[in-house]
């Protein structure tokens, strides 16, 4: 029983410690003159120029991020795992550099890098898709890696090549399915990535939602608040569906 | 209902494979007939998993030729040569179920969807499976994943069937079961099958003719019964059923060898100078015990097994000696009685080492 109770408390300490903020800053952006409480703030917020627009932007670098990253990633982990089962551990370490190396210089890296390549790249999100594919590596490669480790991949792909399929049928027929949480998770970290990085945006002046939040919040303390929330919400709704998504996949194979 | 592109004749012929240091392949020679179940039988690294990932397009060879029908596959990739393979374990899509499992090789050929669920439904059938169409792999036990495989991999009427150990996860009772209905089903079919094992009495019980290997290379391949009865080696003759080493010395010009002061013919004469002292390969069913108060051997263990009781006697010199005696001669045999052990009634060979 003590247990239990211990287990009670700290699920409670750690509720507190997420939702009372969250609930301070709802009440907060809730505030209007006099003690009142109003939705002036959230009023706006959506009569600010540009949500809609940073908004969309911000999705499109997402999606475009997870496409490219999963484009990159399936394969190459794959490879690693059923070829050079040995380069895992270096190729972890590698995945690991865009922890350690500082936004500023992932930046300039980048801008010298691509300083010739096309204005398709340059001048335009594309750029922001390349830099956030490398900036959600580390935990991409993990999640792919987890998901890769827990089937037996070695005899699937030589099942599935046996019985007649080329190596894109083996991706998508047999790999893919296979390891779907892992694909779905990657995804959810790519998309939580991209909805809440500022600095990377910041520097190379694009407008994202991220950017666009921190703009408008510096107008007025009730609005900002507001826009913090309305960022969460975003993020939390695409998880959401995401999630239901990925649940559904699941229950019509009948795993639970 | 259920036909196949029966007979594919294969052939390894110099077959060389090598693992940095470790020769998996080296030389290998083998000709499959068509319809024919060869099963490859050997100790582990002895290449035979190898030679089959090689038919298979699974693995690669160094030089050598594998023909098939008589046309040289080896550059052919694994997933153009319509080969059917079985593996150990855990080869079913986890995601698919039982019946789009055995339809999945007839959708890569681009059959109908009717026509695909027809057949698997018909190899489900053969499997005796037919109920567990809807269900998952993890639904299923060992040995029903292992019946599914085999459906799965004759689904695409392949020109030959591989198994490579597909008994060996399972236990014993669903391994003799399945290892006769992979034999009744072969011979129904009438494919020609390649099967991996390192377990002789799966081999000796399923196969038309079993190859044993050592190092890469084929030491012996024939019928069962010849293999046991006359083994080309001393390799073949330990590695195949039971053997007693009993100490002896060459006598009689390299033709014979004296063992316990019996006399016995050398199946393999000249190969070593009189007086050199050797291991001699005896089977337990050619020793004779019989009850003799001044018998040199005493039993120690008396193991009753139906129609034969199986004897353990220590000789003087201490070796403990294996026969298989029909039970009823045995009866008085217990442990602590004396006995007179002969070796004698068939030609002897000597293990490779001594």
């Amino acid at each position: 029983m003590t247990n239990k109770w211990g287990r009670w408390t700290v699920l409670t300490l750690f509720g507190l410690y997420f939702l009372v903020p969250m609930a301070a800053s709802v009440e907060f952006s809730l505030r209007d003159v006099n003690d009142t409480h109003s939705f002036a703030s959230w009023g706006k917020l959506l009569d600010e120029p540009g949500l809609f627009e940073t908004l969309g932007t911000s999705l499109w670098v997402a999606a475009g991020t997870v496409a490219l990253t999963l484009l990159i990633m399936v394969p190459t982990v794959s490879w690693v795992h059923l070829r050079k089962p040995k380069l895992r551990r270096l190729m972890e370490g590698i995945s690991l550099l865009p922890l350690v190396i500082p936004p500023i210089v992932l930046v300039n890296g980048v801008l010298v890098v691509f300083a010739d390549a096309p204005e398709v790249i340059n001048g335009t999100p594309v750029i922001l898709v390349l830099e956030y594919v490398v900036l959600a590596l580390p935990f991409t490669y993990r999640t792919l890696d987890a998901g890769l480790q827990a089937i037996a991949l070695p005899t699937l792909v030589e099942a599935a090549r046996s019985l007649g399929a080329g190596w894109g049928t083996v991706l998508l027929r047999v790999i893919m399915p296979n390891i779907r949480s892992a694909v779905f998770g990657a995804a959810f970290l790519n998309l939580a990535l991209v909805l809440g990085e500022y600095t990377l945006a910041g520097i190379l002046l694009m407008d994202t939602f991220p950017v666009w939040t921190v703009q408008t919040g510096q107008s007025e303390a009730g609005v900002s608040v507001a826009v913090s929330l309305f960022s969460l919400f975003v993020a939390f709704l695409l998880l959401f569906v995401l999630s239901v998504v990925a649940g559904r996949r699941r229950l019509e194979r009948g795993i639970a | 209902m259920i036909e196949t592109k029966t007979g594919a004749a294969v052939e390894f012929r110099r077959l060389r494979r090598e693992f940095g240091e470790v020769k998996a392949l080296d030389g290998l020679n083998l000709l499959i007939e068509p319809g024919e179940l060869v099963a490859l039988l050997g100790p582990s690294g002895c290449g035979k998993t190898t030679a089959l990932r090689v038919l298979a397009g699974l693995e690669q060879v160094d030089s050598g030729e594998v023909l098939v029908d008589g046309s040289d596959v080896v550059g052919v990739p694994a997933n153009k040569r319509d080969m059917g393979m079985v593996f150990q374990a855990y080869s079913l899509f986890p995601n698919l179920t039982v019946l789009d499992n055995v339809a999945f090789g007839l959708r890569l050929r681009g059959q109908g969807t009717t026509t695909r669920q027809k057949r698997a439904q018909e190899l489900l059938e053969l499997v005796g499976l037919d109920t567990h169409a809807k269900r998952y792999p993890h639904q299923l036990s060992g040995g029903q994943q292992q019946r599914v495989a085999l459906a799965r991999a004759l689904a695409i009427e392949p020109r030959v069937l591989l198994l490579d150990e597909p008994l060996s996860a399972l236990d014993a009772q669903v391994r003799t079961q399945l290892r006769d209905e992979i034999r009744r089903l072969q011979l129904r079919v009438g494919i020609t099958t390649l099967f991996v094992t390192h377990d002789q009495e799966e081999a000796l019980s399923i196969a038309d003719r079993v190859g044993v290997m050592k190092a890469g290379r084929l030491e012996q391949c024939d019928t069962p019964a010849a293999l046991y009865a006359r083994p080309a080696t001393a390799f073949v003759a330990e590695f195949v059923g039971t053997m007693n080493h009993l100490a002896g010395t060459v006598t009689g010009g390299g033709t014979e060898v004296d063992v316990a002061g019996q006399r016995l013919k050398l199946a393999e004469p000249g190969e070593r100078p009189d007086g050199a002292a050797v291991r001699v390969l005896v089977r337990p069913e050619s020793v004779t015990l019989e009850a003799a108060t001044d018998g040199q051997a005493r039993i120690t263990d008396h193991s009753f097994r139906g129609a034969v009781t199986r004897l353990t006697a220590v000789l003087p010199d201490g070796t403990a000696v294996l026969a298989d005696l029909p039970s009823l001669a045995a009866a008085e045999l217990l442990p602590g009685s004396a006995a007179a052990a002969g070796f004698g009634s068939r030609p002897v060979l000597l293990a490779a080492d001594a």
